[in-house]
């Protein structure tokens, strides 16, 4: 069922942080089979074969879990396709001759690194700030020692699924990082084991994302760019578990 | 990542944080909170709207029915406190509201065009050479910012108009509502401004009614699927009850030919009220 499609690609390059980018034109010839990496793939080895130099993408695991490759598709994070990483995404969405823009995701805490590399490490700032739990060090406790309702469980996984690619901000009109700092708070907030830091991790993490992230209009477009399809409604989880975590004086915590 | 750039390229805050006030206060500091005080505001700017709209339902019941209705909201609670304290108590909420609203919805937005710096702007907004399609955003949800000041105006304008009577002249009688909203709305400019500026309200109610319930966090898939129906009939409701003013005026089914007491035919404000408390008290 493979055929041979001409794609026209116009790329962002971008030397270095601090130079200024501009969009260049390519022609590749691909089999609809490969995935989109793989097109840029063969893009690069031909421009190392003339000597030139090849294009910065991030990549790593290339089966949709590492959330490093995310780039802007024709104006949408990780393509046409919903739910569907840069790396998973096919060259059979396209049709011959398409003409297909590439450009970094656009934040202002998501400075380009070169080309369509952008540094997420803000990311990594507002886990640092409380995505941990504490535990017991020492054997293992048995594996169903700590009862979880089903419904708590599937949901704490579904946020869970954040793979931390950016899109949702890469997305939003605002830049704000609210998917992905609530799935990152859900997953914990929503599980016993979450729950001795539950309240002072709410205050911090929220506190660093708007350190470096816009503020919340409720426009819905990171859930639809999200590969993961984290809902809307650890947004509101987050809102609501942030202002019992201020307004609560939790001196006497086992109070209700 | 981290390892990736050195110290030097190490992305830094845009925001730094400040030291943080006194409870209350320290919500107001914060985006989030910052989002609460615009949903909480926003639900008594509602609650406004919507009593407002139903009150001057009374201008169908005629000139005196109106005046009556005038005199009630001024009259509340005046067995217990002095004439009319409750009412600007009440007025008094509503600037306090009004202000936090809109000083939470510019600081915000400001927030978010710094967080944007290094994007690509059109138009106010943040845009990809690859043009941007929405998928989730709505017209309604992207022209909050527009909507909004529209809103503002014709506040500003509504007050000047019937409140304060700049406009109207010697048309204007302060205490008869009936007589100065059918000067006002059957000159039809004024018609056609009502008209907009309330379609401006609804749509801003249509995000606004359904964005509260995300930032108060008040979800629950149970019922999450009616929060934008409510929205949309809230929204639709106010325009339906707003939009037959102007309409009926200028449909001239709101006019002033059978009116018991003519403002022409009578002398100052004073004579022209005791003739529609006289009626009030005939009927």
């Amino acid at each position: 069922m493979s055929e041979m499609i001409t794609v026209n690609l116009k790329i962002w390059r971008q030397e270095g942080p601090d130079t200024k980018g501009v969009f260049e034109k390519y022609t590749q010839k691909v089999t609809t089979e490969a995935s989109f990496l793989e097109m840029i793939d063969l893009l690069n080895e031909e421009l190392n074969n003339q000597g030139l130099e090849p294009i910065s993408i991030e990549s790593d695991c290339r089966e949709g879990i590492c959330g490093t490759c995310g780039v802007m598709i024709n104006g949408q994070a990780h393509g046409p396709r919903k739910a569907t990483t840069t790396c998973q995404l096919h060259m059979r969405e396209f049709s011959d001759g398409d003409e297909i823009v590439i450009e970094p995701f656009r934040a202002g805490s998501f400075p380009v690194i070169r080309d369509l590399v952008v540094d997420r490490s803000p990311f990594d700032q507002i886990i640092e700030s409380g995505g941990y739990i504490s535990v017991n060090t020492g054997a293992a406790s048995d594996a169903n020692l700590t009862p979880v309702p089903k419904e708590a469980a599937d949901q704490a996984f579904d946020a869970a699924a954040c793979i931390g690619c950016g899109a949702c901000v890469a997305a939003c009109p605002n830049s704000a990082a609210q998917l992905f700092t609530s799935a990152k708070l859900a997953h914990m907030a929503l599980l016993p084991q979450g729950q001795a830091e539950r309240w002072k991790r709410t205050e911090s993490m929220v506190g660093t994302m708007e350190e470096f992230f816009g503020s919340c209009t409720n426009h819905g477009e990171c859930h639809e760019a999200c590969p993961k399809e984290i809902s809307l409604d650890f947004i509101a989880f987050m809102n609501r578990d942030y202002m019992k975590a201020k307004v609560k004086n939790r001196a006497l915590s086992g109070q209700r | 990542m981290t390892q990736t750039t050195s110290e030097r390229y190490r992305v830094r805050p845009i925001r730094e944080r400040r030291r943080e006030w006194p409870f209350p206060f320290n919500l107001y500091q914060t985006a989030v909170g910052r989002k609460w005080v615009m949903a909480v505001t926003g639900i008594g700017l509602l609650g406004f709207v919507l009593i407002h709209m139903i009150g001057n339902l009374h201008v169908y019941e005629g000139p005196a029915k109106m005046h009556e209705y005038a005199e009630s909201l001024r009259n509340l609670g005046s067995g217990i406190m002095p004439r009319s304290l409750i009412l600007w108590l009440l007025r008094l909420g509503l600037m306090v509201m009004f202000a936090l609203h809109l000083h939470s919805a510019i600081t915000l937005k400001e927030m978010s065009r710094k967080s944007s710096l290094n994007a690509t702007f059109q138009g106010g907004e943040k845009k990809y050479e690859g043009g941007r399609e929405y998928i989730a955003a709505n017209y309604a949800s992207r022209t909050m910012r527009w909507t909004g000041p529209i809103i503002a105006l014709f506040l500003f304008y509504h007050l000047a108009d019937l409140t304060w009577g700049w406009w109207l002249g010697d048309d204007f009688v302060a205490g008869d509502p009936y007589h100065n909203l059918y000067s006002s709305l059957s000159r039809i400019p004024v018609a056609i401004f009502y008209v907009i500026a309330n379609m401006a309200l609804a749509w801003h109610i249509f995000h606004g009614a359904w964005s509260m319930f995300q930032s108060l966090g008040i979800n629950n898939p149970k019922y999450n699927h009616l929060r934008k129906g409510f929205a949309a009939s809230f929204a639709g409701l106010i325009l339906l009850g707003n939009l037959s003013f102007p309409i009926m005026t200028q449909a001239n089914l709101i006019d002033e030919d059978e009116r018991l007491c003519q403002v022409d035919d009578l002398e100052g404000t004073d004579e022209i009220l005791a003739c529609l408390t006289k009626q009030l008290e005939d009927h």
